[in-house]
């Protein structure tokens, strides 16, 4: 197995704090890899540094063999790394074919002045991109939503569209920031599924952030755990949650841990 | 109530929903192509105005309702087409000519500011294009080699195929035809991969990044092709007004510009030319009633620029869907006539989004 995706030494500062320090970590292609940590553990900051919304202060980000660290943000979904975000940003005003159709923006190709006059190119691409986001409709079983706004779409709803808009970009990597945040316990296991079937079915690799264990547990092949920009632990979910340094780092003082 | 039957991709695709849009909007371009030799001078004139307007309310609503970018200075913009046009017409170039090429020019104008202007949302870029709708009317006061400064510029008329576009008739159908042109445009930039980023910016600047979209690029093109639709504007406003004097370009244009943007209803076309006829109207609509006023209220200097701030402001806190949203309403009571519920009109959000998090 070769590293789909690699994290070599990277840290970021934001004036005085050191959000994340020196982390490293590889990713293996068709595995789920979870992170999780306390509140300000830097999770979602490593997110945002492996898209590209943060500069890395120091490190080196690998994907697919090729160096993304100083690559422009909006090129990142081109080289087949789609995410979701922890408090879902969709297109609120636009329908959810909208959206998905979004996902496939990296996708095209048209020229400008063929979109303006709408030539049978754009007829041509316009309909492929809409066969490709069937496929994801259907996958997510959202059919009956297609035509509805995302502002009238309930909450649970809204999280399988922004899983469908980063899978419509044809990713190799997705990243799922708390996939599961704002479910109740049955979309939860519902969400663990649909990750899991992007895993078989799809053969997408996953990095997740996530809080819930039971769904990091069901779903990941390996955990790694944050504390202040660190890392505490890294192996399977069994080991990671029973690992002394994490049980201090989420309950606090010397504690014995039956392993 | 209409339900649409899908059967193939296409039918998505297309720039009308089902055969009663054709037949009705159809009916529209018959009508109005006919008015001229119905109605007066007058009214022709006026709605000859209303159609320029509309030109350029569709050109802020690309900028302002789709791309969620808001801009003070296109009263600049207008008067830079008008500018082009005019002083190339002079200079002999045919008006087949020079109307596209202020367009053009004017488009690379609104690349210009676009493109420093990147960074800024909200307050920030409506003091930025403010701004820079003051410096360009300095330009037109000043620059009198060109423009002719405060004594004007006559604008010579143009001959379109060798018949002179000239009177009320005139301005009102080559408007006609500039107003379909830039609505075919508009909507076949809506229903394509560039329309759909600038919405995604509207909506979410962070994830449309994730996914793709170049802010930079995107943010310029949109406000290129809206300085350019209202420069087309802005050239045919030359021959509406006949004579340019740079005072026509001043902030109150820009805010009436705004104002068909807002209360014609954000994120959709018709709310634009909805706005336009608004806007054209009001104004006469106060010169009727002025003198029957009571307590010499009519008479009050400002009262124009004062009703349009008001109604916007009470449009913005009532009625935020606009005119266009009280059409849908209306239409969806007649619709479901008798089903109509209280909730069936509840207020949708509408988004102007500038300050976020991004």
């Amino acid at each position: 197995m070769t590293a789909l995706f690699e994290a070599k030494e990277i840290s970021v500062r934001f004036g005085g704090i050191r959000a994340v320090d020196a982390v490293s970590f590889a990713v293996e292609k068709g595995e789920i890899f979870s992170i999780i940590g306390p509140n300000g553990a830097g999770k979602t900051t490593i997110f945002n540094l492996i898209s590209r919304i943060y500069n890395t202060t120091e490190g080196e980000l690998i994907f697919g063999g090729t160096d993304i660290t100083r690559i422009p943000p909006y090129k990142i979904a081109g080289l087949g790394i789609a995410r979701t975000f922890q408090n879902i940003e969709l297109f609120a005003n636009a329908t959810l074919l909208q959206n998905l159709l979004i996902g496939r923006h990296c996708h095209s190709t048209v020229g400008y002045l063929s979109q303006i006059a709408f030539l049978p190119s754009t007829r041509r691409a316009e309909i492929q991109h809409r066969e490709k986001v069937e496929e994801v409709i259907a996958f997510l079983d959202l059919q009956r939503y297609r035509d509805t706004l995302i502002a009238n779409l309930p909450y649970g709803v809204r999280k399988v569209v922004e899983l469908g808009r980063a899978l419509c970009t044809e990713p190799k990597l997705l990243l799922l920031d708390e996939p599961s945040s704002g479910l109740n316990v049955e979309e939860t296991e519902g969400m663990g599924f649909w990750i899991e079937d992007i895993k078989k079915d799809l053969g997408i690799t996953v990095i997740m952030v996530e809080h819930d264990m039971a769904l990091v547990s069901q779903v990941s092949d390996r955990v790694m755990a944050l504390n202040y920009g660190r890392v505490l632990a890294m192996g399977t979910p069994h080991e990671v949650q029973t690992h002394p340094e994490v049980v201090r780092a989420y309950i606090g003082g010397d504690i014995e841990v039956e392993a | 109530m209409r339900y649409l039957f899908r059967t193939n991709y296409q039918q998505d695709l297309r720039a009308w929903r089902h055969g009663g849009d054709v037949f009705w909007y159809g009916l529209l371009i018959v009508i109005v192509l006919i008015i001229p030799f119905v109605l007066g001078e007058f009214y022709v004139g006026e709605m000859g105005g209303v159609f320029i307007f509309a030109i350029a309310g569709v050109g802020l609503m690309l900028l302002v309702g789709y791309t969620g970018l808001i801009s003070l200075g296109h009263a600049a913009f207008l008067g830079i087409g008008s500018y082009v046009n005019s002083v190339l017409l002079s200079h002999g170039v045919p008006f087949l000519i020079t109307l596209p090429v202020s367009g053009l020019f004017t488009a690379i104008c609104g690349a210009a500011i676009g493109r420093p202007t990147l960074r800024m949302s909200g307050l920030y870029l409506a003091i930025a294009t403010l701004s820079f709708g003051s410096i360009v009317g300095t330009v037109f006061q000043k620059w009198t080699a060109v423009t002719g400064g405060f004594d004007g510029f006559a604008v010579p008329t143009p001959y379109v195929f060798g018949i002179s576009v000239e009177g009320a008739t005139g301005v009102y159908y080559t408007s006609f035809v500039v107003l379909l042109f830039t609505l075919w445009l508009s909507i076949n930039l809506l229903r394509s991969p560039i329309g759909r980023a600038m919405v995604a910016i509207r909506d979410s600047e962070v994830s449309a990044q994730s996914m793709g979209i170049h802010l930079a690029k995107y943010k310029t093109l949109a406000f290129a092709v809206s300085a350019g639709i209202t420069g087309l504007a802005g050239a045919l406003f030359a021959h509406y007004v006949r004579f340019l004097a740079p005072d026509a370009f001043d902030v109150l244009l820009s805010v009436q510009f705004v104002t068909i943007v807002f209360v014609g209803g954000l994120g959709s076309l018709r709310g634009a030319i909805f706005g336009a006829i608004f806007v054209r109207l009001l104004p006469q609509a106060i010169a009727i009633v002025r003198d029957d006023l009571p307590f010499g209220i009519g008479r009050l200097p400002g009262l124009e620029p004062s009703l349009f701030g008001l109604i916007l402001v009470l449009v913005i806190l009532f009625q935020p869907g606009g005119i266009n949203g009280l059409w849908l309403k209306t239409k969806l009571w007649f619709q479901a006539y008798p089903f109509k519920r209280q909730t069936s009109g509840r207020r949708q959000k509408t988004y102007a989004r500038s300050e976020r998090l991004r």
